[in-house]
């Protein structure tokens, strides 16, 4: 018999021309489930108004960011008793820093517009991963290999990131990611964009990116590299190199 | 619908509920920075006094022998403390230097900010 616990779920709301509230729905759950799990059953059996994204289930696409208790999680990797105790309740808010078009559901647009003003690479060839343990020299048939981005796009640093929630235009931690794997000596024509008002430097190192990451991408360390490859970039500039 | 980034919202910028260490010594840096600057003007106005004669300059100096002055004196040492040293933390990781180490970095600035800050309360309350 699995282990049971009851939780309320306190799920924010808002539809279009509407003021927001919070609705709570108060479930029996298996601890080891995760939270999308419980989102999925207050949709199925309390409230079918209710709109969220989720697609993949396995951290994959990137569609369930939500904030939990203030936090950012991907909720379909989220297990209950990672954020919760028995007869806890659970506040269930959409991401920061997005228009909200329904209830839990976000406009993700502006992250991609921006994933796509960097060109962030969807897969990209092994030998300019990041992995672990690379060979110490690659063999020249190894570039054939590629292997998917580690960034899923799912806006969970947009969301936690302090100087995203005032400044519009800034990139943000994801795009500047992206930006920091093409690397600035081989793409150079993308150093105005990073070198920009709204770029690289206006990071001011929170590191809530990487706190919030699911996928390991470290955010905040590869900004702070793009910061030295900007630098690395304009000095060879200034020697006319 | 109001989610959208603005500079209204800076006060988010001071709430620390559920953010990460990273996030403390952000905080902690603009309050810091804020309270220097604060304390810059008062600086400048209190020289302002010396215009006005030895008296007037005499009499502030007099006030500044209250505890409580000195405790605010205490609060500017420990914020010049730590501000500077997590201005360090901030130079270092901006050139990729300690960046997985900056949580460690930022706990040793507040220790350091503490230690010094009452190595200046004992000099000042009981030496």
């Amino acid at each position: 018999m699995p282990e049971q616990w009851t939780v309320t779920l306190r799920i924010y709301r808002q539809k279009t021309n509407e003021p927001s509230r919070y609705d709570t729905f108060t479930l029996e759950v298996n601890p080891d489930e995760y939270i999308l799990d419980a989102i999925e059953r207050v949709w199925a059996f309390h409230d079918r108004s209710l709109c969220f994204r989720h697609a993949c289930h396995h951290s994959t696409c990137g569609a369930c960011g939500m904030r939990v208790n203030g936090v950012e999680k991907l909720t379909c990797i989220t297990t209950i008793r990672s954020v919760a105790r028995p007869n806890a309740v659970l506040t269930i808010e959409p991401l920061r820093n997005f228009p909200i078009i329904s209830d839990l559901v976000v406009d993700m647009g502006e992250l991609y517009r921006k994933m796509e003003a960097v060109e962030a690479r969807a897969v990209l060839p092994i030998t300019e991963a990041e992995i672990e343990k690379p060979p110490h020299q690659w063999k020249t048939e190894d570039s054939q290999y590629v292997r998917l981005s580690d960034c899923l796009e799912c806006g969970l640093c947009i969301s936690a990131c302090p100087v995203a929630a005032t400044s519009q235009p800034y990139l943000g931690p994801a795009p500047l990611a992206a930006a920091q794997d093409h690397r600035l000596d081989r793409r150079p024509d993308l150093l105005t964009l990073i070198d920009s008002e709204h770029g690289v430097w206006r990071c001011h190192s929170a590191f809530e990116c990487t706190a919030v990451c699911p996928s390991f991408v470290d955010p905040g360390r590869r900004i702070m590299d793009l910061r030295k490859q900007t630098i690395s970039a304009k000095i060879r500039h200034f020697f006319g190199k | 619908m109001n989610n959208q980034p603005a500079p209204q919202r800076l006060l988010s910028w001071f709430n620390p509920l559920g953010r990460n260490p990273g996030s403390w010594a952000f905080i902690l840096n603009r309050l810091t920075g804020l309270g220097l600057t604060m304390y810059l003007f008062l600086h400048l106005m209190v020289l302002g006094r010396l215009a006005q004669g030895p008296e007037a300059y005499e009499e502030f100096l007099a006030l500044t022998k209250s505890p409580l002055i000195k405790l605010g004196e205490l609060l500017v040492i420990g914020a010049v403390i730590y501000h500077g040293l997590n201005g360090l933390r901030v130079v270092l990781t901006s050139f990729g230097l300690g960046v997985r180490r900056q949580v460690q970095m930022f706990y040793l600035s507040v220790l350091l900010a503490l230690v010094g800050t009452a190595i200046f309360a004992f000099r000042m309350f009981a030496g």
